[in-house]
């Protein structure tokens, strides 16, 4: 008998709406253009610095405006969602064996946030003093 | 003693010779307290309608045979018990995959890609029978004991949209197979695995959503496995570089 196998059509543009953890998988991707633009707003303002005195503080004032804030609370937390979700998933790309057994995952885990929060606190520092 | 419980199963229907695409069959299921997906579906068959296609083997989640999509998510049908769904299930085939018959699906692509990463010891030394087993200590098993443990069900096949999106991925069990290969002390295949696992369609192809080890039904984390192998190949390419390779 002659077969006729029949080919599932995939919603090339709307697939993620099909399951909770490809909408949670886009979230995630989605930072990532948020992070971008605030890469690029750093890079400018490195740019104004490298003009000097006057155009740093036009860009400083810019940034006082409440659409600039808003943007940078927005882009905190998105690169915190980012990051947390990242350092969740550690320990399945870099299980770690010491002696006869494999570190926990929590172990992995939480060194990951301690590093984030020694450079954090590190940074806060340098731009305190 | 044990009551019965009447449950609505839409079922998923393709016959080649009559259908043009799939449509869905209702049966009412009178159910014991116990049973799973699987056992719904032998009832339908022995008693409702023996036309209705699926495979199946072992009954205990061991043969790989019976994953099919209940109520939208990838599940080997006899490990689904009943007890843990609502009134009315609806059973499909895997999906990224073509329908042979009802919720029987073509699994060829799949067994390529499978044997194209190798998945057996290619031996560092050939050794005569004569000279013994090849051992290993429990440590070096313990290394890649769980990707050991994948039935080939495909569940994570029908979870992955990237497998979906581009049927050329490699996929999430053959690349953990592939991983499982390489972790083992008494192989040296890597290099000829890399070759599949290290190309484009291959480890990078992979996007890291997950689903494929959320849905795995024997945690073989199939999507770890690939990310350990884009690390192990972004090391290789630094290593080539350092030593003046390509
Ligand atoms: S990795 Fe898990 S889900 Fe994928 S085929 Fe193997 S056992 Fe099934």
């Amino acid at each position: 008998m002659s077969r006729k196998p029949y080919i599932r059509p995939i919603p090339k543009t709307s697939w993620y709406m099909r399951d909770g953890r490809y909408k949670r998988y886009m979230l995630r991707e989605v930072t990532c253009v948020f992070i971008g633009a605030y890469t690029g707003v750093l890079t400018m303002g490195l740019l104004r610095l490298s003009q000097g005195k006057e155009a740093y503080e036009a860009f400083l004032q810019a940034m006082n405006t409440p659409s600039a804030i808003v943007f940078h609370i927005l882009a905190l937390l998105f690169a915190v969602y980012h990051s947390t979700t990242w350092f969740n998933v550690t320990p399945q790309a870099m299980p770690i064996m010491k002696g006869d057994d494999f570190l926990p995952g929590k172990v992995i885990v939480t060194a990951h946030y301690a590093g984030w929060a020694v450079v954090s606190l590190f940074i806060l520092l340098v731009v305190g003093i | 003693m044990s009551t019965k419980r009447t449950i609505t199963f839409e079922v998923m229907r393709y016959r080649p010779e009559s259908d043009a695409e799939p449509s869905y069959q209702t049966y009412s299921v009178p159910c014991e307290q116990e049973w799973v997906v699987l056992d719904a579906l032998l009832y339908i068959k022995d008693n409702l309608d023996t036309t209705l296609s699926f495979r199946w083997s072992c009954h205990m989640a061991v043969c790989g045979s019976c994953g099919m999509i209940v109520n939208g998510e990838p599940m080997l049908s006899c490990k689904a018990f009943l007890r843990d769904y609502p009134d009315v299930i609806r059973v499909e085939p895997l999906t990224n995959f073509p329908i042979e018959r009802d919720l029987v699906i073509v699994m060829d692509d799949f067994i390529t890609k499978l044997a194209s990463i190798k998945p057996y010891i290619i031996p560092k030394e050939e050794r005569k029978v004569e000279q013994g087993e090849y051992l290993q200590t429990p440590v070096q098993l313990k290394k890649f004991k769980q990707y050991t443990l994948c039935i080939n069900c495909l569940l994570c096949y029908a979870a992955c949209p990237q497998y979906g999106l581009v049927p050329e991925f490699v996929g999430p069990a053959a690349l953990a197979l592939a991983h499982r290969y390489n972790l083992d002390s008494r192989d040296n295949g890597r290099s000829q695995r890399q070759e599949i696992a290290a190309s484009h369609d291959g480890v990078w192809e992979c996007s890291f959503v997950g689903a494929c080890s959320e849905v795995c039904p024997k945690h073989v984390d199939p999507a770890g496995a690939i990310q350990q192998t884009k690390i192990a190949s972004t090391m290789d390419y630094f290593l080539g570089f350092l030593q003046g390779g390509s």
